[in-house]
């Protein structure tokens, strides 16, 4: 079985709830873009993909880490990525 | 066996120091866009006297008086450095030469930014077996040489200067075995280009890298000296950049008591040179003392790292 959208949404939630704060984690939406709404930069992303890939189970290489603008493109990454729930 | 240990250290800080308004300038960034994603508020930058040779001298003498070993008693100089421009000569034939290391043997070593840490290593085996009673080991970096100052990934993250210590016969054993390890498949996400040499970076390829291996290291480390984390007194991790060591901290829930090098905030990242720095601050500043138990990790370029349990001189 694999985990629905709004499953992998509530998980990259609680991520970014524990890497970046509740004040972020709120902002969080699938249209919200990383970095200017979210205000997550380039190393802070790293650790939020890795968090990911610790809690989905997936690889997400550094190749894919520029086309992931919005939490939407992450949770459909993911998604594409088979995550088992 | 015998045991070896610490006996001095000794920095060498280039006088001149660039804050980040005036690197900004260049990459079209500012103050505050380099301290969130380094930390850095300003590095020494060499002269153009400062050499690698000259900045290992300077470090190299300081660590021989503050170890009170005279220069004919060293067997054996190593020089780590990755910032020559130049392969033939290294460095150490010289650094021995003006030091007057007279009865010693020379040789360069590379593994980056984890060169200080594996020289430390093998420096104590070489005290260990009796091959030498004392050992001169340098890291020196003149980043500044090697730099694209256009370069938004690495133009404000590197800075100059050199660090040394002298490994010499002990009571108690003082320097760990080391733990270390390789990842050679994502050696180009650090590298150097073209001739002269310009360094490349791809930033988060190696962030990812340092965060998901250092916290392993770090524990594995500890255990093969049989040491504790809570027992450190001292956490003082190669200083590449502060968001690598804060995270560090949070992944091994690091005790507060422990205190943690941050000298990357006035150095920046000087490579192999860049642990004996911040562990001279530290004694400097009477942060650790004597005898204290400090955590060493090394990690770079190649990609390599190596991390020991070492006791303060």
């Amino acid at each position: 079985m694999t985990a629905t959208a709004p499953e992998l949404l509530t998980g990259l939630t609680e991520i970014v709830d524990e890497i970046c704060g509740s004040a972020t984690a709120e902002k969080v939406t699938l249209d919200a873009t990383f970095d200017d709404d979210l205000q997550i930069d380039s190393l802070t992303m790293v650790e939020v993909v890795v968090a990911c890939e610790e809690k989905f189970g997936v690889r997400i290489p550094d190749e894919a880490l520029e086309n992931l603008k919005t939490v939407g493109d992450a949770v459909t990454f993911i998604s594409d990525a088979g995550v088992a729930a | 066996m015998r045991a070896a240990g610490l006996r001095g250290i000794g920095a060498h800080r280039p006088a001149n120091r660039v804050d980040n308004t005036e690197i900004s300038v260049r990459l079209d960034s500012s103050d505050e866009w380099i301290r969130d994603r380094s930390g850095i508020v300003t590095r020494g930058i060499a002269g153009p006297d400062e050499t690698v040779v000259e900045m290992a001298v300077s470090a190299g003498g300081k660590a021989l008086a503050a170890a009170g070993v005279d220069p004919a008693d060293i067997g054996l100089v190593m020089v780590a450095t990755c910032t020559l421009t130049h392969a033939i000569p290294g460095a150490s034939g010289r650094v021995g030469a003006r030091l007057g290391l007279r009865n010693a043997g020379a040789l360069d070593l590379g593994a980056a930014c984890a060169g200080f840490s594996y020289g430390l290593s093998l420096a104590a085996d070489t005290v260990r077996c009796g091959t030498a009673d004392n050992v001169l080991v340098i890291g020196s970096e003149k980043f500044s040489d090697i730099l694209d100052p256009y370069d938004r990934s690495t133009a404000f993250l590197f800075g100059d200067g050199a660090g040394a210590a002298v490994v010499g016969v002990a009571d108690v054993d003082g320097i760990s075995p080391p733990v270390w390890c390789h990842d050679g498949d994502q050696a180009d996400i650090l590298q150097t280009v073209g001739n002269p040499p310009i360094l490349r970076m791809e930033g988060q390829a190696v962030y990812r890298w340092a965060t998901t291996t250092l916290p392993g290291l770090a524990r594995a480390a500890c255990e093969r000296a049989g040491v504790e984390i809570g027992d450190l007194a001292a956490l003082v991790p190669h200083q590449a950049n502060l968001r690598i060591t804060d995270s560090l901290v949070r992944a091994l829930k690091l005790p507060e008591h422990i205190v943690v090098a941050r000298d990357v905030v006035d150095s920046g990242n000087t490579s192999a040179a860049s642990i004996p720095l911040a562990l001279s601050r530290l004694l400097e500043a009477g942060e650790v003392r004597r005898g204290d138990q400090v955590l060493l990790l090394g990690f770079g370029a190649g990609l390599t790292a190596a991390g020991q349990v070492v006791r303060c001189p």
